[in-house]
C-alpha cells in the first residue's frame, strides 16, 4: 500500500486541510503534513531494490472493466526520484510561502497537496487513463495558484498556460484510446494498462507522417514537449513563471516540467521506438536550439523571474538532448539534470521570492550592490548560480557533463553546439549575478533608512536542504545514479523491445497481483 | 607517513583554512586571518615536501605515488575516481604552488591589513590553492577539470574582490566567461580522448599512446590535443583568449602574483606536460602551439612596451613568457617549458610582489609616470626587483636565463622548430629586456615625479622578506637546469631537472646531436640581443628621456594601435559580443513575441470561433436536440445497413 499511501495522501490533507477551522495554526499543520508525507516516501528507499530494473511495489486493482482500466501504480528507477523530488519540495515550499501568501491561506494549501497529489499520480501510473487523470488533474491548481495569488498579469498568464497545454493532453487522449484499440486488436482484450501498451508492435514506415506509429509518437510527444517546455512551444513558461507567486514557480520549474521530460522516458521512447530513432535528429534539433536560444534570450530579459524562465528553457533542452542520444550517458545525465534542475532552479526561483518580498521588484536595472549589504543572500544566491551553471563539484556539472558526453558518442555535431551552452549560460547568470549584487548600490537598495534584512532564520531553514543537495549530488552522485541504473541499462538495452516486468517478491500485500 | 593521509592532508589543509576563515568571512583581524591562511599552506607546502622526499627515495622507474580516496562517477564504461598522483612533474608543481603560495600569502597579511574583507580575502586564496592543487594532482582529466574550472572560480572572485567597482567586477565576468569558452573546448577535448581511448585516467591515456605520429588533421588524437590546447588558451592566457589577463589586474597585486603569473595561468602548460606522450605523437597540434605560443610572446611583448600601469605591464609581461612556454611545449621541449614555468614562478611572483610594494608605498599609485627615483626610498623592494629584472631579460647566471636559453636554443633545434620561431622568441626576448628595463628605470631609477603629497617608504619585514626568497630563488633557480654545453665546458655539472624529468617525458622524435659551437652562437646571439635591447631602454629612459616621446610621436598611427592593445577588446565586442546581444533581443522580440505568440491567438481565436459554432448547437431547445438525436440515429443506422 506504500504508493497508493504516498500518491492519495496528500488527497487527503488537502481535503483536511479545507475544513480546519482554525486560521493560525494552519501552516504548521500544512507544514506537518507535507514532512509526514516526505518521511513516509522515504520509506520507498527501504523497499525498492536498486539492483532490480523491473517495476517495484506494484499495486493493481480493476477500475472499469470493460476497457480494461485499471488502478495500476508501480515504481522503478526512472520514476523513482522524481516523486521524491516531489515530497522533498512540499516541505520547503510550505515554509517558504509562510510569510509571501497571506490571503485565502487555506484554499492555497489544500491546491499545494492536490497538485502533489497529481503530480506523483503521474510519475507512478502504470495505466494509461489513470495516468491522464492524474496528467490533467495537475493543472487544476496550477491554474488557481496562478490565478489567485498570482501577479499582475496572471489572467493573461493562466490562459495561455491552459490553452498551450489542453492542446497538446487533447491529442494525447486521443492517441491513448487509439492505444487502447491496438492492444485490443493485438490481444484481443482491450486494456489500458502500459505494460500491455508495451507488447503492442505498433506498424511503422519511416519517412512519412501517415502511419500509425508516426502519428502516435507526435501526438504523445506534442503534449509532453509543450509540457517541458521544448522550444519553440516554450512561450506559455516564462509569463507563468513571471505570473506565478514563488510557490507557483518553485513546483513548476521544480517537479512539473519533469513530467514532459520523464514522460517521454516513461512512453513515448520505449512505445515508439522506430520512431523516436528516426526522428531523433528533430528532438535533438529542437534541444540545441533550446540550449542556445534559450541561453540567449535569458541574457537580454529585464526582469530577473523571467531570466531564469528562459534559463530553464535553455537546461530543458538539455535534458532533451541528453533522452533523445538513447544512450546510458545521455539518459544518466537526463534523469539527473531533471533532479537538478529541480534543486536549482527551484532554489533560484524561491531566492528571488525572498527579496522580491523585501523590494517588490525583480527589475534586474533597479538592484545593485547587494553582495554589500546582503552577505548571507549573496552567497546562498551565488552557490546555486555555481549550480546552475555547471560548476564541477556542483549537481549541475554530473548532468550536463554526461548528457554532452553522450551527445558527443551518439552524434558529435550536435555536442559541438551544444557546447556553447556552458559559455552562454556562464554568461548570462555571471551577468545578472554582477547587475544585481555588484557595482553601486541601486535604486532599490540604497536607501539607508529603510535598508535591506539578510535572510531570517526561517529563510536559512528554507535554502539549507537545498544548498547541502547541491553538493551532496555534485560529489556524491553514485549515491544517486545507483539507483537508476538498472533501469536505464535496461531501457536502453532493450530500446527496440521494450518490456516491464513487475517484480514479484515486493508486490505490495492485498492487491490483486499477489493473488 | 602513509601516503594517502599525506595527501589528503596536502589537499584539505587549505580547504580546512577556507572553511574556517570563510565561516569568520565578517571579522577582519588580519592577523589571525592571515595566520590561518598562510598556515594552511605552510602545512600542504611541509606535506608536498614530504612526498617529493618519498618521491626521490622511489627507483627511477617506480616515481609515482597514487592515492584513491573514493569513486567519483560511475555510469556504464565512464568511470572516475576521487584519486590523485604525484610525480615527477606533480611533484615540481606542488612545491611551487604551495612553497611560492606559503610566501604570497604571508605578504598578503601586511598588503591587505588595511582591508574590510580581508578574512574573506584569505578564504578564496585558500579555495584557489586547494582548487590548484586538484587540479595539478587529479589522476584523470574529468578531475583535473574540477581543478581547473575551481581555479577559474577563485580567479573570478578575486579579480572582483572590490565588487562595489563596477570595472573590477566586470573584470572577474570576463576572466569567468572568457575562460569557459576554453573550458567548452576542454569538455570537447575530453570527449574526443574518451571515444578514442575509452578512459579520461591521464596514466592510462599516456600508456596508450600511439608509437606512431598521427599526421592528419582531422585524426581523433590531433582533434582531442587541439580541443584542449583550446582550453589551455583560455586559462593561460594565449591568442585569441589572452584578452582577460590584462584586466584581471583589477584584483589585490598579491593576486596577479599567485593566480595570474605563477600558478593558475601555467595550468594550460602544465596539462600539456602531464599529456606530452599523446601531444608529441600530433605534430599538428603542436605546430599550432608553437605558432600560436610565438606570436603570442611577440604580441604581448610588443604592447608591454607601451604601457603606463606597472601591473598592466607586468601582466603583458606574463602573457609573454606563458607565450615561451607553450613554444617550447609546442617543439616538443616539454622539459624546457617546465623549466620555464617554475623559473618564471619565482621572478615573476618576485616581480608581481615588488610591485605590490611599490604601490603599497605610493599609495595605491600604479602609473609609472609618477613614479622614478624610488631606489632610495625602498632599497629591499628595488634590490630584489633587481634580480628580478636580470632574471626575466636572461643575463647569465640568473634563473631565467637558463630557462629561456633552452627554450630559444631548442625552437631551433628541434626538428619541431624552425629558424622563424626562434627569431621571433629572439626578438621578443630583445622587447622583454627592453620593456623591463623600461619599468625598473622609470619606477625604480632616473629623477623622481613622485607627487609632492606621497612620501614612499620601504614596506614592513612581513613583505620584504617574501620578496628576499623569492629573490634567492631567481638567483640560483636556474642552476638546476644548467645545459649540458655549458655544464660540460665547466666541468661536469649534472641538468639535474632533465635527469629527474627524464623518465616521465617523451624524447622528440628524430632530435639529432646537437652541435655545441652553434649552440655558444645562438646563446650569444639572444644574450647580446637582450643586453643591447637593455642597453637602449637606460639610455631612453633615464640619460635622454625625451627621445621615446619623439619616436612615438614619429610613428604615431603605429604606437597607437600598439597602446590601445590592437584593438582586440574593441574588436570582439564589435563582432562577436554586441552582435549576439542585438540578435538576442531580435530572436526575443521577433520569435518569441510577434511570431509564436501571435499564432498561439490566432490559434485561440479559432478555438473561440469554433466553439462559437458548437456553442450556437446548444440552443436549449429540445425540439431541437430531437432532430439531432434523430439525424444520428439515420446516420448510424445507415452505417449498419451499408455495411
Amino acid at each position: 500500500m506504500l504508493l497508493s499511501t504516498v500518491i492519495l495522501l496528500p488527497l487527503v490533507f488537502a481535503v483536511f486541510i479545507a475544513f480546519w477551522p482554525q486560521q493560525r495554526t494552519l501552516r504548521h499543520l500544512a507544514l506537518g503534513f507535507s514532512l509526514i508525507e516526505f518521511l513516509i516516501s522515504l520509506m520507498i528507499l527501504n523497499e525498492f531494490d536498486p539492483g532490480s530494473a523491473r517495476l517495484q511495489l506494484v499495486e493493481k486493482f480493476t477500475w472499469i472493466e470493460r476497457f480494461g482500466i485499471q488502478y495500476f501504480v508501480g515504481i522503478d528507477g526512472i520514476s523513482l526520484w522524481l516523486v521524491l523530488l516531489t515530497t522533498f519540495l512540499t516541505p520547503i515550499i510550505i515554509l517558504a510561502s509562510w510569510t509571501s501568501i497571506d490571503t485565502k491561506v487555506k484554499g492555497f494549501h489544500s491546491c499545494l497537496f492536490l497538485l502533489q497529489t497529481a503530480m506523483i499520480g503521474t510519475f507512478l501510473s502504470m495505466d494509461a487513463i489513470l495516468f491522464y487523470v492524474f496528467w490533467e488533474l495537475s493543472l487544476i491548481p496550477m491554474y488557481f495558484m496562478v490565478g489567485i495569488w498570482g501577479g499582475a498579469r496572471r489572467i493573461y498568464a493562466t490562459i495561455k498556460f491552459f490553452i498551450f497545454t489542453m492542446a497538446g493532453s487533447v491529442l494525447m487522449l486521443v492517441a491513448i484510446i487509439y492505444m487502447m484499440y491496438l492492444t485490443q486488436q493485438a490481444t484481443g482484450v482491450m486494456s489500458s494498462s502500459l505494460l500491455e501498451f508495451y507488447k503492442v508492435k505498433i506498424p511503422f514506415v519511416a519517412g512519412t507522417f501517415m502511419n500509425q506509429q508516426t502519428l502516435l509518437f507526435f501526438a504523445f510527444s506534442l503534449a509532453f514537449a509543450i509540457k517541458v517546455p521544448i522550444w519553440p512551444v516554450h512561450t506559455w513558461l516564462p509569463d507563468a513563471h513571471v505570473e506565478a507567486p514563488t510557490p507557483g514557480s518553485v513546483i513548476l520549474a521544480g517537479v512539473m516540467l519533469k513530467m514532459g521530460t520523464y514522460c517521454f522516458l516513461r512512453w513515448v521512447i520505449p512505445l515508439f521506438p522506430d520512431a523516436t530513432e528516426y526522428w531523433s535528429w528533430l528532438f535533438l534539433s529542437l534541444g540545441v536550439i533550446g540550449i542556445i536560444y534559450g541561453a540567449l534570450v535569458a541574457m537580454i530579459q529585464p526582469d530577473i523571474k523571467k531570466l531564469v524562465a528562459y534559463s530553464s528553457v535553455s537546461h530543458m533542452g538539455y535534458i532533451i538532448l541528453g533522452l533523445f542520444v538513447m544512450n546510458q550517458y545521455g539518459i544518466t545525465g537526463a534523469i539527473y539534470q531533471m533532479l537538478n534542475h529541480g534543486v536549482s532552479t527551484g532554489a533560484l526561483f524561491l531566492l528571488i521570492g525572498m527579496i522580491y518580498e523585501r523590494t517588490h521588484s525583480r527589475e534586474i536595472s533597479k538592484y545593485g550592490g547587494l553582495a554589500s549589504v546582503l552577505p548571507i543572500f549573496t552567497i546562498f544566491f551565488f552557490i546555486i548560480t555555481l549550480s546552475s551553471i555547471a560548476v564541477p563539484l556542483t549537481n549541475g556539472f554530473i548532468g550536463e557533463y554526461l548528457i554532452l558526453l553522450g551527445t558527443f558518442k551518439a552524434a558529435p555535431v550536435y555536442a559541438y553546439f551544444a557546447v556553447t551552452g556552458v559559455v552562454l549560460g556562464a554568461a548570462y547568470m555571471l551577468w545578472m549575478f554582477k547587475r544585481v549584487f555588484f557595482g553601486e548600490k541601486g535604486e532599490l537598495v540604497k536607501d539607508d533608512h529603510h535598508p535591506l534584512h539578510d535572510l531570517n532564520l526561517r529563510e536559512i531553514v528554507v535554502m539549507a536542504p537545498l544548498l547541502i543537495l547541491v553538493f551532496w549530488m555534485g560529489l556524491l552522485p553514485n549515491h544517486f545514479l545507483n539507483w537508476t541504473k538498472s533501469s536505464v541499462d535496461h531501457l536502453v538495452n532493450n530500446k527496440n523491445k521494450y518490456y516491464l516486468e513487475i517484480h514479484e517478491n515486493k508486490v505490495a500485500k492485498g492487491s490483486e497481483y499477489a493473488n | 607517513m602513509d601516503h594517502s593521509i599525506l595527501m589528503a592532508v596536502l589537499l584539505l589543509s587549505p580547504f580546512v583554512g577556507f572553511l574556517i576563515n570563510g565561516v569568520r568571512y565578517k571579522q577582519a583581524t588580519y592577523k589571525i586571518s592571515g595566520g590561518i591562511a598562510t598556515a594552511a599552506i605552510f602545512i600542504s607546502f611541509i606535506c608536498s615536501v614530504l612526498l617529493f622526499s618519498e618521491l626521490v627515495g622511489l627507483p627511477v622507474d617506480q616515481r609515482k605515488i597514487h592515492v584513491k580516496f573514493f569513486e567519483w562517477l560511475n555510469v556504464d564504461k565512464f568511470k572516475v575516481d576521487a584519486a590523485f598522483y604525484v610525480d615527477q612533474i606533480s611533484a615540481i608543481m606542488i612545491l611551487i604552488i604551495t612553497g611560492v603560495g606559503t610566501l604570497i600569502h604571508m605578504f598578503s597579511t601586511e598588503y591587505m591589513h588595511h582591508d574590510k574583507g580581508v578574512t574573506k580575502y584569505f578564504a578564496y586564496l585558500n579555495l584557489f590553492v586547494f582548487n590548484m592543487l586538484i587540479l595539478v594532482l587529479g589522476d584523470s582529466l574529468l578531475t583535473m577539470f574540477v581543478g581547473w574550472e575551481g581555479v577559474g572560480l577563485c580567479s573570478y572572485l578575486l579579480i572582483g574582490f572590490w565588487f562595489t567597482d563596477k570595472d573590477k567586477a566586470a573584470a572577474g565576468m570576463k576572466a569567468f566567461i572568457t575562460n569557459r569558452v576554453g573550458d567548452a573546448a576542454f569538455l570537447l577535448g575530453m570527449f574526443v580522448l574518451f571515444s578514442t581511448f575509452g578512459t579520461l585516467n591521464i596514466q592510462e591515456i599516456n600508456a596508450m599512446a600511439p608509437t606512431v605520429a598521427e599526421t592528419s588533421w582531422m585524426g581523433a588524437l590531433t582533434m582531442g590535443t587541439m580541443f584542449l590546447f583550446v582550453g589551455a588558451t583560455g586559462k593561460s592566457a594565449q591568442i585569441p583568449l589572452y584578452v582577460w589577463l590584462p584586466d584581471a589586474m583589477a584584483g589585490p597585486t598579491p593576486v596577479s602574483a599567485l593566480i595570474h603569473a605563477a600558478t593558475m595561468v601555467t595550468a594550460g602548460i602544465y596539462m600539456i606536460v602531464r599529456l606530452n606522450p599523446i601531444f608529441i605523437m600530433t605534430p599538428n597540434t603542436m605546430l599550432v602551439i608553437a605558432i600560436v605560443g610565438a606570436l603570442t610572446a611577440l604580441m604581448a611583448a610588443s604592447i608591454g612596451i607601451t604601457q603606463w600601469d606597472i601591473k598592466k605591464v607586468l601582466a603583458y609581461s606574463t602573457v609573454s613568457q606563458l607565450g615561451y612556454m607553450f613554444l617550447a611545449v609546442g617543439v616538443g621541449a616539454f622539459g624546457a617549458g617546465l623549466f620555464h614555468l617554475m623559473t618564471h614562478a619565482f621572478f615573476k611572483a618576485l616581480m608581481f610582489l615588488g610591485s605590490g610594494s611599490v604601490i603599497h608605498a605610493m599609495h595605491e599609485e600604479q602609473d609609472i609616470r609618477k613614479m622614478g627615483g624610488l631606489k632610495k626610498y625602498m632599497p629591499i623592494t628595488h634590490w630584489t626587483f633587481f634580480l628580478g629584472w636580470v632574471a626575466i631579460i636572461g643575463i647569465p647566471p640568473f634563473a631565467g636565463f637558463f630557462s629561456k636559453d633552452e627554450i630559444l636554443w631548442m625552437s631551433f633545434h628541434s626538428p619541431m622548430g624552425h629558424p622563424v620561431l626562434w627569431a621571433i622568441g629572439a626578438l621578443s626576448a630583445g622587447m622583454t629586456a627592453f620593456y623591463m628595463t623600461r619599468l625598473m628605470c622609470l619606477t625604480f631609477w632616473g629623477k623622481s615625479r613622485v607627487p609632492k603629497t606621497v612620501h614612499p617608504h620601504e614596506s614592513p619585514a612581513l613583505m620584504t622578506i617574501p620578496l628576499i626568497v623569492l629573490a634567492v630563488l631567481s638567483v640560483v633557480g636556474g642552476w638546476i637546469g644548467i645545459p649540458e654545453v655549458i655544464g660540460h665546458t665547466f666541468g661536469h655539472i649534472p641538468n639535474y631537472l632533465m635527469e629527474w624529468l627524464h623518465p616521465v617525458l617523451k624524447p622528440i622524435p628524430n632530435l639529432t646531436e646537437a652541435e655545441h659551437s652553434l649552440e655558444w652562437g645562438l646563446m650569444g646571439a639572444s644574450v647580446g640581443i637582450a643586453s643591447i635591447s637593455a642597453f637602449i631602454a637606460y639610455h631612453f629612459y633615464v640619460k635622454s628621456p625625451e627621445i621615446p616621446g619623439k619616436i612615438a610621436n614619429s610613428i604615431k598611427p603605429l604606437y597607437e594601435l600598439v597602446f590601445k592593445k590592437y584593438l582586440v577588446d574593441e574588436l570582439y565586442f564589435k563582432t562577436i559580443i554586441n552582435p549576439l546581444i542585438e540578435l538576442s533581443r531580435k530572436v526575443w522580440f521577433y520569435v518569441d513575441v510577434n511570431f509564436i505568440d501571435k499564432i498561439t491567438y490566432v490559434i485561440a481565436d479559432l478555438i473561440k470561433g469554433g466553439g462559437g459554432v458548437t456553442r450556437s448547437l446548444q440552443t436549449g431547445n429540445v425540439q431541437i436536440y430531437a432532430m439531432y438525436i434523430a439525424i444520428g440515429l439515420v446516420v448510424a443506422l445507415s452505417i449498419i445497413i451499408i455495411k
